[in-house]
C-alpha cells in the first residue's frame, strides 16, 4: 500500500479504540441515510465500555467500521492507534469480534472452530490445539468439544462464538449485543463470564439495547441515537447528573394539559413532558408523588387509564435524552 | 507479508479439513453426471444400435467425449465447491462475516477460494478421467495421446482456474434467492453450448452458434483439453484458447475478487 506511514505506533501507549468525528453514510445520490454523523468515541486500556442505544442507533455500524468491515465516510478510526482504514489487516490481528448473528463454521467440529481460527491469526499448531482445550474448559464447552456447530443451543453458540473471538488473545473485544435472542439462564451465565474477561483485563467494546445489561457491565457508556453520541460517563455518573430520577407515567383518557400544569407544580417534581395522552414526570424522589399525581388527575376529573412508576434506571436516563416513547 | 502467507495456508487447510469430511460427497457429486454419460452413451447407444459420430472424421464418439466430460466436470465443480458454499454463507450462515476477520486484507480471503476451488476441479479432473476414458463398449474405446504435456498441463490448470474465478464471481453477484435459477439459466446453457459433445469446428454449419459459443468459457477449457488430448480431432487453434484460458482466468480472477471484497466490505 503506498502512502501508509511507516511508523506503527506502539501499542501500550495508544487507546485500544478512538473515533474521531466518525461517519458512515449509506446510499446513493437520491437518497441517504447518514448512520453514523461524527461520533468521538475513546475507550481505554481494560475497560469494559458500552454503547447504548435503541435499534438503528448506529450502534452496529459503528462496530462495523471499528473492526474494518465497514469503510467510514468521514472521520477516523484507531484501534490501538491504527487506522482502520490503511491498516486493516494489522487492526483485525489485534481484534476479537462477537458479531450479532451465529456466524460459526458450520463444517467444522466445537473444537475445529477454535483451532482454525486460532490457526488463521497465526497461532501455531500446538498452541493452538492447547488454546481450543483451554477455552472450551473456560467456556464449559468439552463435553461438546466434537459436536458438529450446528447441534448447538443459541446459548452454546453464543459462548462459543466468545472462546472463538479470544482464541488469538484480542486486545480489544468486540461484542455485539451479544445476549440478544439468548434465553435468561444463558444470558445471566454470559454476563458471569463477561464480567470475569473484564476482571482479567479485557478491553471490551458491547453494544446493547438492554440497560439493564449496560448497567450490569459497563464502567462506562456512550448512549447513542441517530448517530450520535447523547451522553457518556458512568451508569451512576449518568443517573445522577442527567437528573434521572424516578420516571412516572400516566396515561389520561381526555386532555391531559390541566394535569401536566397542575404535576409542575407538585413538590418533589423536576420536570414534565406531554406526548398525546401520556404525561411523563421526572420526580427527584419517588415516595407520594405518583399518589398525588393520581389524586391531582382525579381532582381535575379525569381518569387515568395506566400509571408506572420507573426507579432510577438507565432506562429512565435514555428517556430523558431522547424524550421518546419505549421503542422495544 | 509472511503473517499474511500463514493465514492464507491456514484458510487452505481448514477447507481442506471440511473437503476430507465431505469426500464422499464430492466424489459422488463429481462422478455420478459423466458416469452416467458414458454409461448410456459410450456403452448402451452402441449396444443397442444407436450411435454418434464425432463429425465427419470418423472417430468413435468417446474421442470426443472424453476431453468435453473432463471439461463439464472442472466447470461445474468450481461452481459447485465455491459459488454455492459462499451463498450459503452471505445468505443464512454468515459464516463469511467471520472469515473476513482474518488477519489478511479481504481479497485474501478471495484468492484463496480460488486457490482451492481450482484444486478442487482438477482433483474431479482426475477422478473423472478414468472413468470416462475405460467406460464404453467394446469397440467404441476413445483414442487418446498427450503430444504436448506442457500444453496439456497448461490449459488443464488455467481451465480449473477459470472455473474457479467463474464461481466466485457468480458466488458474490448471485442473489441467494435466485439459486434455483443457478442451474436453469446459467450451468446447463454453459454445458450444453459448451462444445462437449462437438468440437467447435463442426459448428461451422451454423455459423451465428458458432460465434455466440464463443462466450463461453467452458468452450475453451473443452477446446483446450481437446487439442491436448485428441489433436486428430478438429480445435480452435492453440493461441485462441490459450489466450481466452489465460487472460479470461486473470481478468475473472481481479473481477471477482473485487466483487467479492465489494461484498463484504460496506
Amino acid at each position: 500500500m503506498i502512502g501508509e506511514p511507516a511508523i506503527i505506533p506502539s501499542a501500550a501507549t495508544e487507546s485500544p479504540i478512538r473515533a474521531e468525528q466518525l461517519r458512515k453514510v449509506y446510499g446513493s445520490r437520491h437518497e441517504t441515510v447518514i448512520a453514523v454523523d461524527g461520533l468521538d468515541l475513546e475507550v481505554r486500556r481494560g475497560e469494559f465500555f458500552g454503547l447504548l442505544g435503541p435499534n438503528g442507533a448506529g450502534k452496529s455500524t459503528t462496530i462495523g467500521m471499528l473492526t474494518t468491515i465497514v469503510v467510514p465516510t468521514g472521520g477516523r478510526a484507531l484501534i490501538a492507534g491504527l487506522d482502520v482504514r490503511h491498516h486493516a489487516a494489522a487492526v483485525k490481528r489485534r481484534i476479537g469480534v462477537v458479531s450479532q448473528a451465529n456466524t460459526l463454521d458450520r463444517s467444522l467440529t466445537v473444537w475445529e472452530n477454535l483451532y482454525y481460527h486460532g490457526r488463521f491469526f497465526g497461532v501455531p499448531r500446538r498452541r493452538a490445539r492447547l488454546r481450543a482445550d483451554e477455552l472450551l474448559e473456560q467456556f464449559a464447552l468439552s463435553e461438546r468439544a466434537q459436536s458438529m456447530v450446528f447441534q448447538l443451543s443459541g446459548g452454546l453458540a453464543q459462548r462459543l462464538m466468545i472462546a472463538r473471538a479470544l482464541v488469538h488473545e484480542p486486545e480489544v473485544l468486540f461484542l455485539d449485543e451479544p445476549t440478544s435472542g439468548i434465553d435468561p439462564q444463558s444470558r445471566i451465565n454470559l454476563w458471569r463470564i463477561l464480567g470475569d474477561l473484564h476482571e482479567a483485563g479485557q478491553t471490551t467494546l458491547l453494544t446493547t439495547h438492554n440497560m439493564d445489561e449496560a448497567d450490569k457491565l459497563c464502567e462506562r457508556i456512550a448512549i447513542i441515537d441517530n448517530g450520535k453520541a447523547l451522553a457518556l460517563g458512568s451508569p451512576t455518573e449518568l443517573k445522577q447528573t442527567l437528573g434521572a430520577d424516578t420516571l412516572i407515567t400516566l396515561t389520561i383518557d381526555g386532555e391531559p394539559a390541566p394535569l401536566a400544569e397542575r404535576a409542575a407544580a407538585l413538590a418533589g417534581v423536576r420536570a414534565v413532558e406531554r406526548e398525546g395522552q401520556l404525561v411523563r414526570v421526572f420526580a427527584t424522589r419517588s415516595e407520594g408523588v405518583l399518589a398525588k399525581l393520581v389524586e391531582t388527575a382525579t381532582s381535575l376529573g379525569l381518569h387515568v387509564r395506566d400509571a408506572a412508576s420507573h426507579p432510577p434506571s438507565l432506562e429512565t436516563v435514555f428517556l430523558t435524552l431522547t424524550g421518546r416513547e419505549y421503542r422495544e | 507479508m509472511s503473517a499474511e502467507v500463514g493465514t492464507f495456508f491456514a484458510l487452505v487447510a481448514r477447507d481442506l479439513r471440511v473437503l476430507r469430511r465431505q469426500f464422499g460427497q464430492f466424489l459422488v457429486r463429481t462422478i455420478m453426471q459423466p458416469l452416467l454419460f458414458v454409461f448410456v452413451f459410450a456403452y448402451v447407444f452402441p449396444k443397442i444400435g444407436q450411435g454418434f459420430h464425432g463429425g465427419s472424421t470418423g472417430v468413435s464418439f468417446t474421442t470426443v467425449l472424453v476431453p468435453g466430460l473432463i471439461a463439464v466436470a472442472i466447470n461445474f465443480q468450481g461452481i459447485q465447491a465455491v459459488a454455492l458454499p459462499l451463498v450459503q454463507e452471505f445468505s443464512f450462515s454468515k459464516e463469511i462475516e467471520d472469515r473476513v476477520l482474518a488477519p489478511v486484507p479481504v481479497w485474501v480471503v478471495g484468492l484463496e477460494k480460488i486457490a482451492v476451488g481450482a484444486a478442487q476441479s482438477l482433483l474431479a479432473a482426475g477422478v473423472v478421467f478414468p472413468i470416462v476414458y475405460l467406460v464404453h463398449a467394446h469397440g467404441a474405446a476413445p483414442s487418446l495421446h498427450i503430444h504436448d504435456p506442457l500444453l496439456f498441463a497448461i490449459a488443464l490448470v488455467f481451465a480449473c482456474v477459470l472455473a474457479a474465478a467463474l464461481g466466485l464471481f457468480i458466488g458474490t453477484v448471485i442473489d441467494p434467492r435466485k439459486i434455483p435459477l443457478l442451474f436453469a439459466v446459467v450451468v446447463i446453457p454453459i454445458t450444453f453450448l459448451g462444445c462437449v459433445y462437438y468440437p467447435w469446428a463442426t459448428l461451422t454449419p451454423i455459423p451465428w452458434l458458432k460465434v455466440l459459443v464463443l462466450l463461453n468459457p467452458l468452450v475453451y477449457m473443452t477446446e483446450g483439453l481437446r487439442a491436448s488430448l485428441t489433436p486428430e480431432l478438429p480445435h480452435m487453434p492453440v493461441w485462441a484458447f490459450m489466450l481466452a484460458l489465460v487472460g479470461g482466468s486473470t481478468a475473472l480472477t481481479i473481477v471477482s475478487l473485487r466483487t467479492f471484497t465489494r461484498r463484504v466490505v460496506t
